[in-house]
């Protein structure tokens, strides 16, 4: 079973996992730094406290099913998984190394990952089968589906929208990491978005709207989860592309870029600083 | 003739195996009456996913499923299947290494009157280039019956294209040996091989026939299963008939004739003949028809297959 950990506690594994991701980015020179910092908190709530996990048992069939529609974003997911000891830590040194199974997707070849991933629009379709195959087996398990805003334009994701509602798959959760930019700048600038809840609304979903990277919030939306019987969930994630590191906030070029030696020196010292002051908040 | 179409075939095998096996499931997009499914979905609702006119969707949900421990068959029209939902095949099923089973209803040129939007004469193109796709059609009602029972056993994602209309039987029952990827020798000979899959196995039959009557001996190889190729069948027959003609209801382009051809080239090059549907958009018209303009037919196979042999003895 999973961490159970405390929301304090959920802080300062979040910045670990920052920390973890950008040395990891920095070492491999290449990934996608931005959409990896602005999922981090939504993935640590659920790995460390919201998700019927086993990490002993990847298989375990009462578990509850995590899918990466934005599979872009895996370097947070890496190092969770690894983290949590579904693989060994010392594997992230081969992080989009030649032959390595750690791409720069998901990939079912690692214990943890249930599908692979990496073309977007796909990841909601694949929860919806699997809800059905769990509501359908009595099962009380849950399946949690994390799209990007940017994916949003894909087709695909409202046939899967209006699937999910229609079956009333109640145990199904879909997280939206509304963090705004895509690759070519605002989400509203690429093609209008908005008014993004009242289309999930209008889909049939039922929408929570938190901001994404507050624990307290993330934790407590999760928790509330279902909020309607015989309605899937949609948790707009309101989230800060690149969040938690300074000069990375905010700004579009950091989808996918590499941090230099200085930008990952003052990273450290942000993230360093803000575990000791969680930490020292934690004892009062 | 035999007045039962290959995709009520499938429908009745899935409900005898349902029975007992209720992680048999099947998917329609809002083509349940065209895939001859709705005595499934009748029978067993619980077992029938219906997802509206949304072919990536059916794909991606039966990954989702499958995943999850079912064996879906998603019966979908080929044309949509093979082509609007191909990155679902390509990612969800073939990447993720789904136990989903693809049926392709309607294809070929079944909607011959419909034009190009409805005709899939590049599936087996597409499909047989992504790894760990099985990829196969029957020939007729009781190689499909064989194929479907084949497919509730297998594990793993495969692709099965059916046309729509009732085809004349090639075998007299379904007592043969079916294995997925094995072809079956429907005549032997020594001259000449005519390698044909689905329904023009049925053409190659009626060719084979007339050339009899020529004293020329063809041999008729079912390719019914495209991928994994039975490469041994193909050498064979190079080797033992020097000439090879090869006929399908697809693209002369990317489908048997160039899975048949790749062979060839590479370990026992010998003339062949490849012969299917143009490069263009298919003329319209019924299924015999359209064959007829494009020389799937035996007096065309009997025609190309004199003139291989009159060049090979003239060398």
């Amino acid at each position: 079973m999973n961490a159970r950990m405390s929301n304090t506690e959920l802080k300062i594994k979040a910045a670990q996992i920052r920390m973890d991701l950008f040395k990891l980015i920095y070492t491999a020179k290449t990934g996608h730094t931005g959409g990896s910092l602005s999922n981090t908190d939504i993935l640590t709530a659920l790995y460390y406290r919201i998700m019927r996990i086993d990490p002993a048992n990847p298989k375990w069939e009462e578990r509850d099913r995590f899918i990466a529609s934005k599979g872009h974003s895996v370097e947070s997911l890496w190092c969770i998984l690894a983290d949590l000891g579904f693989f060994p830590k010392e594997e992230l040194d081969t992080y989009s190394q030649f032959g390595t199974r750690l791409i720069g997707h998901p990939n079912n070849k690692v214990a943890g990952i249930e599908m692979n991933t990496g073309a977007l629009g796909h990841g909601m379709a694949i929860s919806v089968g699997m809800a059905l195959a769990l509501k359908k087996d009595g099962k009380g398990c849950r399946v949690y589906c994390l799209m990007g805003d940017g994916e949003q334009a894909e087709g695909s994701v409202w046939e899967a929208a209006m699937a999910g509602a229609h079956y009333k798959l109640d145990n199904l959760i879909g997280i939206v990491d509304r963090n705004r930019l895509q690759i070519s700048g605002s989400t509203e600038d690429v093609m209008s978005l908005e008014p993004l809840e009242d289309k999930w609304t209008a889909f049939g979903w039922n929408v929570v709207s938190i901001n994404g990277n507050d624990m307290d919030d993330l934790v407590r939306a999760f928790e509330a989860v279902p909020t309607v019987v015989g309605k899937p969930t949609l948790i707009m994630a309101n989230t800060i592309k690149g969040k938690g590191i300074s000069f990375a906030e905010n700004v579009a070029h950091w989808h996918h870029h590499v941090p230099n030696d200085s930008e990952l020196e003052q990273a450290m010292h942000e993230l360093t600083a803000l575990i000791e002051q969680l930490k020292h908040e934690g004892q009062v | 003739m035999n007045k039962i179409p290959n995709r009520q075939v499938i429908c009745e095998t899935l409900l005898e195996l349902a029975r007992d096996d209720r992680d048999i499931m099947v998917l329609a997009s809002d083509s349940r009456g065209s895939a001859a499914m709705a005595p499934f979905a009748n029978a067993f609702p619980e077992q029938f996913v219906e997802v509206g006119i949304a072919e990536q969707n059916i794909v991606g949900i039966s990954a989702g499923l499958a995943h999850s421990g079912k064996k879906p068959f998603v019966t979908s029209p080929a044309c949509f299947l093979s082509m609007r939902s191909i990155e679902q095949i390509k990612v969800d099923v073939a990447y993720s290494a789904t136990n989903v089973k693809l049926i392709g209803i309607s294809g070929g040129v079944s909607y011959g009157a419909l034009g190009m939007s409805h005709h899939s004469v590049q599936d087996l193109a597409v499909t047989r280039a992504i790894p760990g796709l099985v990829v196969m059609l029957p020939a007729d009602r009781h190689e499909t019956k064989r194929m479907t029972e084949a497919l509730v056993s297998y594990e793993g994602g495969a692709y099965v294209r059916i046309g729509r209309n009732p085809v004349e039987d090639v075998y007299e029952s379904d007592n043969y040996e079916f294995t997925i990827g094995k072809a079956v020798t429907m005549r032997e000979g020594t001259d000449i091989t005519i390698i044909a899959t689905g329904e023009t196995v049925r053409v190659a039959l009626d060719a084979e026939q007339t050339l009899k009557e020529e004293g020329i001996s063809c041999r008729v190889i079912n390719m019914h299963t495209i991928k994994p190729l039975d490469e041994e069948a193909i050498i064979k027959a190079a080797q033992e008939t020097g000439s090879i003609i090869t006929v399908e209801e697809h693209s002369i382009h990317g489908g048997l004739g160039a899975a048949v051809a790749e062979v060839v080239v590479q370990h026992c090059p010998v003339p062949m003949r490849i012969i299917g549907i143009a490069d263009e958009p298919a003329i319209a018209g019924k299924t015999a028809e359209v064959f007829n303009h494009y020389g799937i037919s035996a007096t065309n196979i009997n025609r190309v297959a004199l003139e291989m042999l009159k060049k090979h003895s003239s060398v």
